[in-house]
């Protein structure tokens, strides 16, 4: 166990190391103009020189490379190049927002699409198995923008001008504002970003539901006279939750790094909002900072799953 | 980027060998031409795939759209398309999905926008699989040390945040056709060599593989003509349900004004302009979006159909 842990997070440092390196050298060694875009049209050479200076762009490659893995070891992702402001203070100011997000939306993506996909398969080929089937499909080909902008449409145009001034264009508005005004700005982003991954899930259940009822162990405990509930709740649905524990892992991780779509449909502050920002003005030490952070979240995410592995199949062995 | 729905589903359920007639020659079938068998039986995936037909129908004839509505894509209407208030019109019989906010005709710029759509879905997808059968090939066959140093690529883009670093290399890089075609491909690829790795485990360990060698057999011809053949099936599978998957990513760089530049035609930068005028022009927003929904839908289906045409495992899950 404790080798396994040691193994798993040497591993996960390695890969960490590896993203550093590659993401260094794609944005830092691709020639880029940041001095003159910061310094305007009519800069003289001696200011953009002056400013790849001070941003340190005038050092060979290697040697920024070392300073930036140094710091960042330190806890420093160095300072962002508008503003001045330390990368993890911004990605911390913005952490909040996502997380806001995310958590809301996976709780009701799991419970929508675990409790769709266990009646799916606990009747396949019913009504309600192709009716959610359908669904699942649907949700799972629509982009998020298009089911973003769809609801803004409703919920927000159509219901306002109806008088019904419910629910907010965008924007966050912090907890301390009070519950109400924070819900009332999460729910639009909440089921966008919710009803695509429910689908996943669904299907994903429902898959994992089909094949563990068909398996030898669920007949045998149907033989011993154990009632149809706890068979398909405490056999079956046990041992199907395996893939969809995987899955669910990853895929919060990946939306640390920012629900990139829902946060510009929405147009709320958070992770992937500030990238998209951090991209647009060629701000490499914070975009730097953003895909290191969001890596380190799905490779904890992925040790932390196999670990969750062990805990609800105890046939594997973590070696 | 990955593709999550690779779990069976239950399109087909009949046996499909017909009960041999006295006297006809019974003949064997290959895998290939069972599943094209199951497939065409399957009705779904027929309608699905007749709708992508006519998508492609409606991308390669882009040009007669144009012509027959005698707006060319990229002409701006500011008499006819806008009204008094410079705003778009609504669908009318001169423009018969409406204009957008510069008052070019929506109907002729889907139709020109479904080239870029299917067209980087397709040859993405292609790349993506050409990509990840090779490394996985190499990976699973060759072992020892290249296993261990590609294996660990696989680990590497796997646990990169895919849209963040796809959004900032095509912005660093310049958003054209060409780099979105790259970026998808460089960041899908390992999830196909994973899976192609995996299976050549297995395979390489068998007798015919041994014959193979021992007949003299190089090792380009033993990976590509007697192992390749028989991980085909995951791989078609996959390749199959990636397409609808890059069609979105795509759609998703443009809408996040990194994908086509204008004024090329595209469903995700339509989709992205319409974010401004959508209170007023409720057909800027839609019409774009449906032509996206039902050509990812449609592949959807399609990979659906194809999935249980290739690996028709559901029989033996259902057959309680």
């Amino acid at each position: 166990m404790l080798k396994f842990l040691i193994r798993r997070v040497l591993t996960g440092a390695l890969v960490l190391w590896i993203i550093s390196m590659l993401v260094f050298a794609l944005f830092f060694a691709v020639p880029n103009n940041v001095a003159r875009q910061m310094a305007g049209h009519n800069a003289t050479p001696t200011t953009i020189k002056l400013i790849n200076q001070r941003l340190g762009l005038d050092q060979p490659l290697w040697e920024q490379y070392g300073k930036f893995i140094w710091n960042a070891l330190h806890g420093d992702l160095g300072e962002d190049y508008y503003y001045q402001l330390p990368v993890t203070h911004v990605i911390a100011e913005a952490l909040p927002i996502t997380l806001s997000v995310v958590v809301g939306a996976s709780i009701i993506w799991l419970l929508l699409g675990v409790s769709s996909g266990v009646l799916s398969a606990v009747r396949p080929r019913s009504f309600i198995d192709r009716l959610v089937t359908v669904l699942a499909l649907f949700f799972y080909s629509v982009p998020s923008f298009v089911l973003g902008l769809t609801l803004l449409f409703v919920f927000y145009y159509k219901l306002t001008i109806a008088g019904f001034a419910i629910f907010p264009a965008g924007g966050y508005k912090p907890l301390s504002d009070g519950l109400n005004q924070w819900f009332f700005h999460m729910i639009l982003p909440w089921i966008t970003l919710a009803m695509i991954s429910a689908a996943t899930y669904t299907r994903l259940t429902r898959g994992s539901m089909l094949e563990v009822l068909g398996e030898d162990y669920i007949k045998t405990a149907r033989a011993k006279g154990i009632s149809e509930r706890r068979v398909i709740y405490r056999h079956g649905l046990r041992s199907a939750l395996t893939p969809v524990v995987t899955q669910f892992g990853i895929d919060v991780a990946t939306l640390i790094g920012g629900a990139v779509i829902t946060e510009t449909v929405f147009s709320l502050p958070g992770v992937g909002y500030q990238s998209i920002k951090a991209i647009r003005n060629q701000d490499l030490p914070l975009i730097l900072g953003v895909v290191l952070v969001a890596s380190v979240a799905v490779v904890v995410a992925n040790i932390l799953v196999d670990l969750l592995y062990a805990v609800l199949d105890p046939r594997v062995r973590l070696s | 980027m990955t593709v999550h729905n690779v779990e069976p589903t239950d399109s087909v359920a009949e046996p499909d060998e017909p009960t041999p007639v006295a006297g006809e020659p019974i003949e064997g079938r290959g895998p290939w031409a069972l599943a094209w068998r199951r497939l065409r039986k399957d009705k779904v995936a027929l309608v699905s795939l007749a709708v992508i037909v006519l998508i492609l129908l409606a991308a390669v004839c882009a040009p007669l759209f144009a012509h027959v509505t005698g707006h060319p894509p990229n002409t701006q209407y500011r008499q006819s398309g806008l009204d008094e208030s410079g705003l778009p019109v609504a669908p009318n019989s001169e423009f018969w999905l409406g204009t957008d906010d510069l008052g070019r005709d929506i109907l002729v710029r889907i139709a020109y926008g479904a080239r870029v759509s299917l067209g980087i879905g397709l040859i993405a997808t292609i790349l993506t699989v050409t990509l990840g059968v090779v490394i996985g090939l190499a990976a699973g066959y060759f072992g020892g040390w290249v296993d261990t140093v590609l294996a660990r690529l696989i680990d590497v883009v796997l646990s990169m945040p895919f849209l963040l670093v796809a959004i900032s290399l095509v912005s660093i890089l310049g958003p054209s056709m060409l780099i979105a075609v790259l970026v998808i491909a460089f960041f899908s690829w390992a999830s196909v060599a994973r899976i192609v790795r995996g299976q050549v485990l297995s395979i390489k360990e068998r007798e015919f593989i041994e014959g193979a060698r021992s007949l003299g057999a190089s090792n380009t011809r033993i990976m590509f003509v007697d192992i390749l053949p028989n991980v085909l099936a995951p791989v078609i599978i996959y390749a199959s349900l990636l397409i609808p998957v890059v069609i979105l990513t795509q759609a998703a760089l443009s809408f996040l004004g990194l994908g086509i530049q204008p004024p090329t035609p595209d469903w995700g930068g339509m989709i992205s302009n319409a974010q401004g005028v959508y209170q007023v022009a409720w057909w800027y927003l839609a019409f774009p979006s449906l032509a996206l929904v039902i050509t990812t839908v449609a592949f959807n289906l399609l990979g659906d159909g194809v999935r249980d045409a290739v690996d028709p495992r559901i029989d033996r899950l259902l057959a309680k």
